[in-house]
């Protein structure tokens, strides 16, 4: 039977995963270095899943074209070589297919991470991460971990076509069972991946895209902090700005161009928008009274909205103004051309920080 | 309807007489039947006896209001208790919703399958102390992938393809007629083949996804997509419990030697309703269903242990025994507890969720508040 159906076509090599194991290479790459250096997030998250996997030998990469190529953005670049076919795994092309598996060896005690090679690509495997992935522990009355991380490259301002800008986040923050994180930058980068491969649960690891070249520094010895802990990222009196991801750069340069003017702005990088770390923010408001959430994704229903509400429940009279949210239209992400006037700008965000301050 | 004469390509091996009379395709597979014994043959009638009477058990206690649903199997037992014999002890099985009886042959406590059905649990077993048999899953054809994904690991880890088929594990996963148009369902055999796992997909085609005849899901036969996908496709007469041993037994073993993943499709049929929420007198054709009651699994298996001379005292055992697993199957069921109310929240994350605690202690502050106080 099975000999009568020919699957491979003269003249080409037989499928790579149906041939001899690829070797590793006799020398793996070492990390870049083993203090301080200056990478950019792609090279950050590179280090920190290769740790991940040299400290752990369960900790396998699912996803499309992250072997030989290393991924369209090369986040895993050099991980085959170093480790193999058996620990860097070029699927099929389908994303219920990547999750579904991944769920599989997971239940064999593996903690696969996956990649959605760009965020509007994984809603084809939505079903397996929200009504299975996120589940499973719950359905097994803790007999189970589902220690997944699915790694997507999401948000703006790189200029491409549709489905290849997006930030889908709120989809996964509103589901039981699912962390949901966002670094803002290299050093956060390659620590959280190295926690979020280490969590006993599920891990929606949201890459911005737009971020993924800057440079910035790396302390390979830090392990970093709780994985959802938020953070201030600059320290201001007047009135405080919270976001996540490439949101985070966006409102450092609006804080930078406020204190010209005299008006001192606190940023807060959320790092987890499931959970939220309050703490933090709530500080800050406390001292300044005035708070302004900006984020890319659509502000109808969205982790702005849930940060106002909840905000507004805890600390209603610490606050001086209402809460304001500065967030993507909602609108289908728009054609390039036309993004920088969907997305959140620094001078739209001092349009929010003026409209609190004058209320 | 499907007839099988001996030319078909439908795997047979007993009439629905219940003669044997193997049809030219079960020739590969005859020589797996040497593996059982008269005493095999009395536990596959057992079995398919008990798991029947049990079905309408269950299905008196939803009618009765102490189940929330009940899904029956009554016409499938012969394709689910050959193809469960036919796994080893070290392979994992993933079923569907419907696989009752497999979960038994595999050490499942069917009161555990009423748990969850009686709005007790989400789940209702540990699988790696019932004889590695998952939990049901809803979402049709979900389980597919993640039988897939074990396989992939049971590859990674060495414990298949060794050669000794006494350790070598594999995977075998159930779905249906419906199932099998489902995206997961599909891309499990890509992955499936692909990786060449260890896995067989058993495909119960019993006709009827609720009230959509399988005509609606595909035009071909079902086990011709497994040459489409690059694997080994073989249909069994479902209602056979020797053909489905059979097939099983050596697509099993095959897997677990390393030579790849493989579809069974078994046709068979839904005598009963989809569920007890469904009204299957709505949508079918009596005619259809009196084909189907005339080859009944049971039957035509009772009639081939009497031609091998089986006593009549063991007939009459076995549906004595029926009645009474029966029996303690619904007094057990109606002392089936409810969990505490801790279960909305226990086990949502392995970690500290803080959004999670928040909400449990107000819970605990908010009903507290009630109890003799003067809220």
């Amino acid at each position: 039977m099975s000999d009568t159906i020919v699957t491979s076509i003269p003249g080409q090599a037989t499928p790579q995963h149906a041939a001899a194991p690829v070797v590793p290479a006799a020398t793996p790459r070492a990390l870049p270095g083993t203090g301080t250096v200056s990478l950019p997030m792609t090279k950050a998250l590179n280090a920190g899943l290769r740790q991940a996997m040299r400290d752990d030998p369960k900790v396998l990469l699912m996803g499309e074209d992250i072997g030989p190529l290393g991924g369209v953005f090369r986040v895993t670049e050099g991980l085959f070589a170093e480790f193999g076919d058996k620990r860097v795994l070029d699927t099929p092309l389908a994303e219920s297919g990547i999750i579904g598996t991944a769920i599989g060896l997971a239940l064999r005690g593996y903690r696969p991470v996956c990649e959605i090679q760009f965020d509007g690509f994984v809603f084809p495997g939505f079903d397996q991460i929200t009504s299975q992935l996120a589940r499973m522990r719950n359905r097994h009355e803790g007999e189970v971990i589902m220690p997944v991380v699915i790694r997507i490259p999401y948000g703006g301002h790189i200029g491409s076509i549709e489905h290849h800008q997006e930030s889908p986040e709120t989809y996964f923050a509103h589901t039981p069972g699912l962390r949901v994180v966002s670094p803002s930058n290299p050093h956060d980068a390659y620590w959280m991946m190295q926690e979020a491969i280490a969590s006993d649960d599920p891990v929606i690891f949201f890459e911005p895209k737009s971020r993924y070249w800057p440079k910035g520094e790396v302390n390979l010895a830090d392990s970093g902090a709780a994985l959802h802990a938020s953070r201030v990222v600059r320290s201001g009196t007047d009135a405080t700005v919270v976001g996540h991801g490439a949101m985070v750069s966006v409102l450092l340069q609006a804080a930078e161009l406020a204190a010209v003017e005299g008006t001192s702005i606190e940023v807060i990088d959320l790092r987890s928008i499931s959970p939220i770390d309050y703490g933090p923010i709530l500080a800050s408001v406390e001292k300044t009274g005035h708070l302004v959430v900006a984020q890319e994704a659509h502000g109808f229903v969205s982790v702005g909205s849930e940060i106002a509400a909840t905000v507004m429940e805890k600390a209603f009279y610490l606050l001086e103004a209402p809460v304001l949210r500065v967030s993507g239209f909602d609108t289908p992400f728009p054609p390039a051309a036309v993004e920088t006037h969907f997305l959140p700008s620094p001078d739209r965000v001092l349009e929010a920080v003026d409209r609190a301050l004058s209320y | 309807m499907t007839a099988t004469p001996a030319s078909s390509p439908t795997v047979r091996l007993l009439s629905p007489e219940g003669v044997f009379a193997p049809s030219e395709s079960a020739a590969e597979f005859l020589p797996y039947l040497d593996r059982l014994t008269e005493a095999d043959y009395r536990r596959f009638y057992r079995d398919m006896v008990v798991v029947r009477r049990f079905d309408t058990e269950a299905a008196n206690l939803q009618r009765q209001g102490q189940l929330a649903l009940w899904v029956p199997s009554h016409g499938q037992e012969a394709a689910q208790v050959g193809s469960a014999y036919a796994t080893r002890p070290q392979d994992h099985v993933f079923p569907s919703y419907r696989e009752h009886v497999v979960g038994m042959i595999r050490g499942l406590d069917p009161v555990d399958i009423l748990r969850m059905l009686r709005g007790v649990t989400l789940g209702g077993w540990t699988p790696e102390d019932h004889g590695n048999f998952h939990l049901y899953t809803l979402v049709l054809a979900s389980q597919t992938l993640h039988a897939t994904g074990y396989a992939m690991g049971m590859q990674l880890d060495g414990a298949t393809a060794t050669g000794n088929p006494e350790t070598d594990q594999a995977v075998i996963v159930y779905y249906g007629d419906g199932a099998s148009s489902q995206g997961d369902a599909n891309e499990a055999l890509v992955f499936a083949a692909s990786y060449q796992t260890p896995q067989v997909f058993f495909l119960q085609n019993n006709h009827w996804a609720i009230s959509v005849p399988v005509t609606r899901q595909s035009r071909t036969p079902l086990y011709l997509r497994a040459a489409g996908f690059g694997m080994p496709g073989t249909q069994i007469d479902g209602n056979d419990v020797l053909a489905s041993y059979a097939v099983t037994a050596k697509h099993l073993d095959d897997a677990r030697a390393g030579h790849g993943p493989a579809l069974i499709e078994a046709l068979t049929y839904r005598v009963g309703a989809h569920t007890t929420a469904d009204d299957p007198t709505k949508y079918r054709d009596p005619e259809q269903l009196a084909y189907w009651v005339a080859r009944d699994p049971i039957v035509r298996f009772r009639s081939y242990l009497q031609g091998l001379g089986v006593e009549q005292e063991f007939l009459e055992a076995v549906d004595e025994e029926a009645d009474d697993y029966a029996a303690d199957v619904r007094r057990r069921a109606l002392d089936i507890h409810s969990p505490d109310k801790t279960v909305i929240f226990d086990n949502v994350y392995a970690e500290p969720h803080p959004l999670i605690q928040e909400q449990q202690a107000w819970l605990d502050r908010y009903e507290a508040s009630f109890e003799g106080g003067d809220a």
